[in-house]
């Protein structure tokens, strides 16, 4: 195919070929910088947490009196194990993107004090008795707690407990410390310090970093009993069959609300906690796929307006090409190579333009960089838009009768 | 003229419906998207409360006796400054503000007790931000200091429990206290919740609550203190406070001070009396960097906080490419439908029409199509605010299009249309005459 008319005829017209080029460079610079964005908010929404998400159901109880959780909690999941369904009921302070976080920074030397910079920033959760089970917790290496240190946990005047063994996740004992096992080892914050009785697969935080996900798993289970407890542990959570959470859920609302009065209580089955921590996100994800799909739409039918145009403005010349021996197939190959050869300019303008914004997001948008199958993958998706716009004008070109050639001259 | 223009244009975008149909659209599309980005830009990025944000300012010092070399103060204070600095009176008006969340029943109505937030503020709070009342009053200064068990309520707790009536002067039990409602507020929804902004800067631009609602009950600041202690949780603590959720004389920073002040001197006064007070903490031993005291105003302080979310300054910035992206295309559409007319112009210029006269004539089409589309991008800006009021962000209630956006929307579209007439029609009254004629 010779490309020197293309370039000869696009000459003439300079100004709507540079408008197409520069409108594909703007889409593909938009288009692989918003699909990055969605992958990253997919990639969150989707991160794992190690717990039966799918059976469990939390109901907080807010309000209580302090005095009296000792004998209040053992009643409250005596009477929640007895619904239909609940194979397990525990009470924890927190849960996995619940927004409730409770943090606080440890360090690894015996003279580490709260405001140490080298500290590693954690989050606790408090549990009690078979927490783990009603969780659905996999640990790794260790164990969990024993009825002992369960017991003998408390809150006394601080507000870190008085106990001396701790669990916690793979990615935090990672962080402590890098390549070694956590178990025995001991995490300080001066005059508390915490040993390490098991490691657990990864949790996932109440609040998680959307920047950094290395640090959206560094949490620690204390354990907790229930007359020490203070009112941490507000929420109770139960674990039945899938089918049955939200009958659970609901009978464990009431249950709770008729036994403790004078407080507050609250269910949530958890796969709605987690919908709910990414509701935002997932918006603007799905608001970056309908940017994307109306861009896209946009340029094609700017593409496939402008081509008309040339064809209707071109029928003599494409008359007497075909009067003097070119093929319909020579006509669809014209335009199909001009099509390719301004999108193609237009890729590599806006191959540029897409690494340019990703650098300005990075500094400005805690984004990170967009990783490079990106832009060659929007180019590809440009030139298969612009070659599928093409091909009806090219068509109706192709249709135009060599007779044409011979009228009105 | 301009109506024979109109009525020129009228026919000719009749004339090739698609490529007319294509243009408003692009435009519809570009105006749509980016006025539904701008309206939710302006709503977060406005001033919360424009009669008085210039007079209002928040005040910070660093409490912190740690040695360090930390340029800037925590977002909040301490009880101890907080409490000096208020009794002080060296401002025109001045508020604390705490807020916690308390176990709350009314005796008299049959609903199940309630968690809401309550900000537990001094007396100037409601006249300082303006606050309006629909029943009753605040309280008064006196009130504060003999800690008053006294209670103001917004109008959505008035409706949840009241069903909206005058509830003046009836009782709510918070924790273990009985309070009597003395005020009802009218809706009242600054936007953001301005006087609660703090350490939105390490937010990343996840700052959405920011714009939640106001607290359901405010009540006198050390009234609230004493009836829900131990439920009060710290913005940061430089070492282990010794009783958690009791945070007076904590090593615990979370107290705000806002001040109102009338003119500047006023603020150069108060600004001294915050460097007084620090050089002379100093000098106790209580506090390390006395030279970290802020004064900023209201809007300095939402700029320096970085209030509005990215999420939304992101959107921003994609809508306008998008828009960018749809003139590009109205532009190369123009282009093609001005010059294939190149036969009429060429009679209309040899009929002795000037090229002034054609390029007119091309503009007024043009922006005929911005016109269509911006009806049409108005309706899908209307479709676009409604997907945002389905989103669960604090601010979706908030999202509507008032008269002066409405405006804009026909403003913009019709000077987006002309932008991207200006060069084709540039071009078309300068087509060569005679060339047209003989085509014909």
């Amino acid at each position: 195919m010779e490309i020197r008319p293309i370039f000869a005829s696009l000459r003439k017209h300079r100004i709507p070929a540079l408008l197409i080029v520069l409108e594909i460079a703007l889409a593909c610079a938009v288009l692989c910088n918003a699909v990055f964005m969605i992958s990253q908010r997919v990639n969150d929404i989707r991160l794992p947490s190690a717990i039966d998400e799918q059976g469990l159901v939390a109901v907080t109880l807010r309000g209580t009196d302090d005095k009296l959780v000792g004998s209040d909690i053992p009643r409250n999941l005596a009477a929640l194990r007895g619904i239909a369904g609940v194979q397990q009921a525990a009470v924890t302070s927190s849960l996995p993107l619940s927004t409730n976080n409770w943090g606080w920074s440890f360090g690894v030397n015996a003279d580490s004090v709260i405001a140490n910079q080298k500290n590693i920033n954690v989050s606790l959760y408090f549990i009690g008795e078979n927490g783990d089970k009603a969780l659905g917790l996999h640990v790794l290496h260790g164990r969990f707690f024993n009825a002992d240190e369960l017991a003998d946990s408390k809150f006394d005047t601080a507000p870190l407990p008085e106990t001396h063994a701790v669990v916690m996740t793979r990615a935090a004992a990672e962080n402590f410390w890098p390549g070694q096992s956590a178990l025995g080892k001991t995490i300080y914050s001066k005059p508390y310090y915490y040993t390490v009785v098991g490691v657990v697969e990864d949790v996932l935080r109440p609040n998680v970093s959307t920047t950094n996900t290395r640090k959206s798993y560094d949490a620690v289970y204390f354990p907790m009993s229930a007359a020490g407890s203070k009112g941490a542990l507000s929420y109770y959570i139960l674990r039945g069959a899938p089918q049955d959470r939200d009958r659970i859920m609901r009978e464990a609302e009431q249950k709770l609300a008729e036994l403790n009065p004078g407080a507050v209580a609250k269910g949530q089955i958890y796969v709605d906690i987690r919908e709910k921590y990414f509701a935002d996100m997932s918006s603007m994800a799905w608001m970056l796929v309908l940017v994307c799909v109306v861009m896209l739409a946009v340029t094609a039918f700017g593409i496939v307006g402008l081509t008309s145009f040339w064809v209707g403005q071109r029928r003599r010349q494409i008359g007497i090409r075909r009067a003097v021996g070119a093929t319909r197939r020579h006509i669809m190959q014209y335009f199909q190579t001009e099509n390719l050869l301004l999108t193609t300019a237009g890729v590599v303008i806006g191959m540029g333009l897409a690494f340019g914004i990703n650098v300005y997001l990075m500094q400005h948008y805690e984004m990170s960089r967009m990783p490079w199958y990106y832009l060659p993958g929007g180019a590809l998706a440009l030139w298969l838009l612009g070659q599928a716009s093409v091909f009806g004008p090219a068509q109706k070109a192709a249709s135009v009768p060599p007779v044409v050639a011979t009228r009105s001259v | 003229m301009f109506g024979y223009y109109l009525d020129l244009a009228l026919r000719s975008l009749k004339r090739n419906k698609v490529l007319t149909a294509l243009m408003v659209i692009a435009i519809a599309v570009g105006i749509g998207a980016s006025m539904t980005t701008l309206t939710v830009m302006r709503l977060l990025s406005g001033d919360p409360i424009p009669a008085r944000s210039a007079h209002l300012f928040y005040a910070q010092i660093d409490p912190d006796p740690t040695p360090g070399d930390r340029k800037e103060p925590y977002d909040v204070i301490d009880y101890q400054s907080a409490v000096d600095l208020w009794s002080a009176h060296r401002a025109d008006r001045q508020a604390l503000i705490i807020e916690s969340p308390v176990r709350m029943r009314a005796p008299d109505v049959n609903l199940p007790a309630m968690m809401p937030t309550m900000a537990s503020i001094t007396a100037d709070f409601f006249s300082m931000f303006d606050v309006p009342f629909q029943y009753g009053n605040g309280w008064t200064a006196e009130d504060d200091t003999r800690r008053a068990q006294v209670a103001v309520i917004s109008a959505d707790l008035n409706q949840k429990l009241f069903g909206g009536a005058n509830s003046v002067g009836r009782t709510l039990r918070l924790r273990d206290t009985d309070v009597r409602i003395i005020g009802v507020l009218k809706p009242w929804r600054p936007s953001p919740l301005f006087y609660m902004v703090a350490g939105a800067h390490y937010a990343n631009g996840d700052t959405a609550d920011l714009y939640s609602k106001t607290q359901d009950i405010f009540t006198p600041f050390f009234t609230g203190l004493e009836l829900n202690d131990g439920n009060f949780s710290q913005y940061t603590c430089w070492h282990l406070p010794d009783h958690p959720g009791h945070l007076r004389n904590s090593p615990c920073v979370w107290v705000r001070l806002w001040v109102q002040l009338g003119d500047g001197s006023k603020v150069v006064a108060y600004k001294q009396f915050l460097d007084g007070y620090a050089a002379q903490q100093k000098v106790l031993g209580r506090i390390a960097r006395p030279q970290n005291t802020r004064l900023r105003s209201l809007m300095q302080w939402l700029d320096y906080e970085g209030v509005v979310p990215s999420d939304v300054r992101l959107q921003t910035w994609l809508a306008f490419a998008f828009l960018a992206i749809c003139l590009f295309n109205t532009i190369g559409l123009l282009l093609a439908k001005f010059l294939r007319r190149g036969g009429e112009i060429g009679v209309r210029r040899a009929l002795g029409a000037t090229r002034g006269a054609v390029f007119a004539q091309c503009l007024v089409e043009a922006g005929m199509v911005g016109l269509i589309g911006g009806i049409v991008g108005w309706m899908l800006a209307l479709a676009g605010l409604w997907m945002v009021r389905q989103q669960s962000v604090p601010y979706a209630d908030l999202a509507h299009l008032d008269a002066p956006m409405f405006l804009l929307t026909f403003a913009l579209a019709i000077a987006a249309s002309l932008l991207a007439g200006v060069l084709p029609a540039l071009r078309a009254s300068r087509l060569p005459l005679g060339l047209q004629l003989k085509t014909l």
